[in-house]
């Protein structure tokens, strides 16, 4: 009779670490993190099991205050690293953490092919419209006249606009969230992951230190209009249309997720030898 | 009838003339009967109709690289041929076929001296339904090597069995009337007779050997960005790692490539890519990446001409210097080098036993040379190299994944177990893996990655290592079968030369190297590098001999037999 | 029974025991993290602030626990006690806190987060149907309102900081 062994119900508490963040009082991450914790609870997702895969900024120093596995890689380039990780894993549980600089700038290739490919994971970026880990500098989706010591007088330039590329790009699933209501994004993160295929969610998440202004952003945030289309004319047409700040679920699809031809494993080495065989 | 113990045939063309396919049968053909050979090509830059050579050297025994002359060009036509220059030399003793109708001869073979025979092959095959001029080409080479028509004919019917009927009956025809014509020649190139072997034998290029050692090794997990010279390997990789459970994903780039494969390894399933210098040259930051965090990984690196997008169909030995050094910081990491297509099997292997059990990258210089050149060779023997890196397991307590141990490795524990989770980690970190800027965790650590290269015992195949003689030549890769070739010539004349040819690069083994040096008094170090690297690399990390001289080039032009057997004779 | 949307429905004795439990709990939380956050950024005198008020917390919601008498209200609150809106109301708000905060901010995040339960409460009891939850609910009404009472009375100790209180000298540190 097989012994099941029984595990005692998850608790947010489950998912952290005793190490202390190193972001500023005030910072949306801290909610982020509250976020993942209680999302991977509800889950109720055995921390060995999930593995949070992140780059460089401080959004991507998340990995190392989950009790999770991770991985804080190099400078954009955790979707590459967290499709190796997946395909080769993927009874894992896989969640990309990111922010506006790190997965946008240096990130945006990967970005677009993370969409297309359309593997099983969920990537988060924690978009505070700025450069904050190396003081301020302007990010893909700084506002274009916001002044900086990099671009004095503001860059001038339409900011990107991930939403929209993720979902050009593939991406099947579209939310936005704010940090300042985390069990709203605790409640999206659940959905993101549960639902197959690559799941983008943006989660706005002011920067205390660089972007005072965005104590404004508790009052921009409004629930999106209307509910989550499976219709990616009608969420493109949404999307480009909305203000930045509509929160929830703006995209569904139903694509199927990437799965590579894998072969059964009992092939013989020497049947490859044939192809060399005289 | 003078029997040579080897024939160097050259088939040249342009513009669908098959100058390459004919190569490519003449090799199989005398494979199947018995001989062993080698077969390089060289090509203008067009991507299709472009002028080509087929550079085919057979023997009764292994051959490692091409020789300096070819006794047969066949120039189905010489359009655009002057590019070839003195990679296709020939002599007096050499025969040149010639179509009348196929332009003017390259300047430097008109005035070699050499034999000229025209023989309109063109017109001949048009004479025949679907008939190609490369199929006359190759009967006439048989006629003139002694090569069984009976064996080109059988290798026909299986090459071209999805060409149809008509095509393989349209080839048999053209074999045969060049196999005719070839009759009245007063001139053959006969080899001696295939000794007979029970071995079995393969025909393979460096980069299929170097894929089926990584299989071999244990490599699962494949990341792809194509760049000549080293598409095949990952090409060839895309449907047999599927056969053994594995995996390939084309990446966008290969930022991407190296990333996904370090995500797979941090997975726990053993990980390869493949590129050439400018993939490489992107890879490196990552690969700082992996030797921080302690993960396993192999890049094999088929370096081409450089620097920057340099001669990507030619081979060069210049990329040593960033695959010891590239990384910032320090770095130390495993880099080998194969030294034959044969050796890329075991060389690669090899490099994913040992990434897998110091945890640490492997880069693999393999070069263009060897990596698309074809040879028949007897099959490698397995080797009981296969990669398996320390798992943790039933972990009680804090893990520690970067603990100090007395030979630097740190068991790793796999995503999946319990008890086991920590952050891998680029920043500088203690025992637990949490980022610090402390100087005593950041120099234990530097220490542990250090030692546990330098104290792991290689053994033999660190190098190969020849002769007894005081004059050695020191050199790597794929020259390492010239410098052999050469130091026989020397033998011959009566000088006798001995050969050190590293296939670890880094760690470095200075024990070992001492070892051979000692008694030494010159050695001659032979490379193809303009900035001579592996001369500096050398002077930076061993003690040589004290009388050196340098035998070093940039490409196209591979360093030949004949050049490094006239330096050892210079010198004695 | 339910109050605005995204609160937990209150529908028994039990349930607005664990959710009273839960917002107290929950501000045991918030305060240890917000004195974590002040440690690891070196005021000291607001991890002493944010200390108190977590010990403070704690034993209200200890209290919570001994008068529920013979309800597990851990278990309880675990189940239902979730909030889909916003955050629990006594929570105090992690997007103020400010690494050169004074005692007068800490006061004043603890005042509005009071508030926000004193608000909760009254709304619980407003809309309760059933007399036993109403005379409970009003019981955490006058609970919040006495602690509403404190922390103005310990503002009272504490100016309003000067308008330079944040600022500092030292620019800000890139760390990668």
């Amino acid at each position: 009779m097989a012994v099941v062994e029984m595990r005692p119900a998850c608790k947010p508490g489950d998912y952290k670490s005793d190490i202390k963040p190193i972001w500023c009082p005030g910072c949306g991450d801290y909610h982020v993190l509250m976020s993942f914790s209680r999302a991977f609870a509800e889950l109720a997702l055995p921390p060995e099991d999930l593995v949070v895969v992140s780059g460089i900024g401080c959004s991507s120093r998340i990995p190392a205050y989950t009790s999770c596995y991770g991985f804080h890689g190099v400078h954009g380039r955790a979707l590459a690293l967290a499709a190796g990780l997946k395909v080769t894993r993927p009874e894992l549980t896989v969640v990309v953490a990111s922010g506006d600089g790190d997965g946008y700038s240096i990130g945006g290739n990967h970005f677009l092919h993370a969409c297309r490919r359309n593997i099983d994971m969920t990537y988060v970026v924690m978009d505070n419209h700025i450069y904050g880990m190396t003081k301020g500098q302007p990010s893909p989706t700084t506002e274009p006249e916001f002044d900086t010591a990099l671009s004095p007088g503001g860059t001038g330039l339409r900011p990107f606009h991930p939403l929209v590329i993720a979902l050009a790009s593939g991406a099947n699933f579209i939310a936005r969230c704010f940090s300042g209501e985390p069990n709203q994004t605790a409640a999206v993160l659940v959905e993101a992951i549960r639902h197959p295929g690559f799941s983008f969610v943006e989660i706005l998440s002011p920067c205390v230190t660089f972007r005072p202004d965005e104590r404004e952003w508790k009052n921009l945030v409004h629930p999106a209009p209307v509910g989550a289309t499976n219709d990616p004319a009608k969420a493109a047409r949404r999307i480009m249309t909305d203000d930045g700040f509509n929160i929830g679920i703006l995209y569904r699809g139903d694509r199927k997720p990437y799965r590579p031809a894998v072969g059964q494993a009992g092939v013989d080495l020497a049947e490859l030898e044939r192809d060399f065989e005289l | 009838m003078e029997e040579r113990d080897s024939v160097s045939v050259a088939v040249v063309g342009s513009g669908g003339a098959g100058a390459l396919t004919a190569g490519n049968f003449l090799l199989e053909a005398a494979s199947l009967a018995g001989w062993q050979g080698l077969l390089s090509r060289t090509v203008g830059p067009q991507i299709r109709g472009g002028e080509a050579a087929a550079l085919v050297r057979l023997s009764d025994r292994p051959v490692a690289c091409l020789s300096d002359r070819y006794d047969l060009l066949i120039g189905i036509d010489w359009l655009n041929a002057d590019r070839f220059g003195a990679e296709i030399e020939v002599g007096p003793r050499s025969l040149v076929i010639s179509d009348p109708r196929g332009g003017e001869l390259p300047a430097g073979v008109a005035a070699a001296g050499a034999r000229i025979i025209e023989l309109p092959m063109k017109e001949m095959a048009k004479a025949i339904p679907d008939g190609r001029a490369n199929m006359i080409a190759l009967g006439v080479i048989a006629r003139l090597v002694g090569l069984s028509i009976d064996v080109l004919s059988a290798l026909l019917e299986k090459r071209l069995a999805d060409k149809g009927r008509a095509a393989i009956e349209a080839s048999r025809a053209g074999i045969n009337a060049g196999f005719e014509a070839a009759a009245g020649y007063d001139f053959t190139l006969r080899l001696p007779a295939p000794k007979p072997s029970s071995a079995r034998r393969w025909l393979v290029s460096g980069n299929e050997a170097a894929a089926l050692g990584a299989i071999r090794g244990g490599v699962r997990f494949a990341a792809a960005y194509p760049i000549t010279p080293a598409t095949e390997i990952l090409e060839w990789l895309a449907p047999n790692l599927t056969k053994v459970g594995g995996v390939l994903l084309q990446a966008e780039d290969e930022l991407a490539a190296i990333n996904m494969i370090i995500g797979a390894s941090f997975g726990g399933t053993p990980a390869l890519t493949a590129t050439s210098g400018p993939g490489l040259s992107l890879m490196i930051e990552a690969l700082g990446l992996a030797t921080a965090a302690e993960i396993p990984l192999v890049v094999i690196d088929v370096m081409r001409g450089g620097p920057s997008t340099g001669i990507p169909t030619k081979s060069e030995q210049a990329d040593l210097n960033i695959a010891v050094y590239g990384c910032h910081g320090d770095a130390p990491h495993l880099v080998l080098a194969p030294q034959s297509i044969g050796d890329c099997l075991f060389t690669t292997q090899w490099a994913t036993y040992l990434a897998e059990a110091l945890q640490s990258p492997a880069i693999v210089l393999s070069d263009q040379f060897i990596g698309q050149a074809r040879a028949a060779i007897e099959r490698p023997a397995e080797i009981a190299f296969v990669g398996q890196r320390v798992r943790a397991a039933n972990i009680a307590g804090t893990y520690k994944r970067y603990a100090l141990a007395a030979n630097g490795i740190s068991p790793m524990a796999i995503p999946g177990t319990r008890g086991g989770q920590y952050t891998a980690d680029g920043l500088t970190h203690n025992e637990r893996g949490i980022p610090t800027s402390g100087e005593r965790d950041h120099n234990a650590q530097l220490d542990k990655r250090r030692d546990k290269l330098a104290q792991f015992k290689f053994g033999d195949h660190w190098a190969t290592r020849e002769g007894a003689s005081e004059l050695v030549v020191i050199t790597w890769g794929s020259l390492t079968g010239t410098a052999r070739e050469a130091i026989g010539r020397a033998a011959g004349d009566g000088v006798e030369t001995s050969l050190l040819a590293p296939r670890l690069l880094s760690p470095v083994q200075p024990e070992q190297f001492a070892a051979v040096i000692a008694g030494k008094a010159r050695a001659l170090i032979v490379e193809q590098s303009h900035g001579a690297q592996f001369h500096r690399y050398l002077r930076a990390h061993y003690d040589l001999p004290p009388e050196v001289r340098v035998l070093n080039r940039a490409g196209p032009m591979p360093i030949r037999a004949s050049e490094i057997h006239r330096a050892i004779m210079e010198w004695s | 029974m339910t109050v605005a949307a995204g609160n937990p429905t209150v529908a028994s004795l039990a349930d607005l025991f664990a959710v009273a439990y839960q917002i107290e709990a929950d501000a045991v939380e918030r305060y240890d993290l917000l004195a974590d956050q002040m440690a690891t950024h070196n005021n000291p005198e607001l991890v002493g602030v944010f200390r108190d008020l977590s010990r403070a917390e704690a034993i209200h919601r200890d209290e919570i626990c001994r008068i529920a008498d013979g309800i597990d209200v851990v278990a309880h609150a675990q189940r239902m006690a979730k909030w889909n809106r916003g955050e629990s109301p006594e929570a105090a708000s992690l997007g103020e806190a400010h690494y050169l905060m004074t005692p007068w901010h800490a006061l004043q995040l603890a005042l509005a987060a009071e508030q926000r339960a004193l608000a909760f409460f009254q709304s619980v009891a407003g809309s309760a149907t059933d007399p036993a939850i109403k005379k409970l609910a009003d019981e955490f009404v006058e609970e919040e309102a006495e602690h509403v009472n404190l922390v103005h009375r310990l503002l009272r100790k504490y100016p309003k900081p000067a308008d330079n209180w944040s600022s500092d000298p030292d620019p800000p540190v890139s760390q990668e």
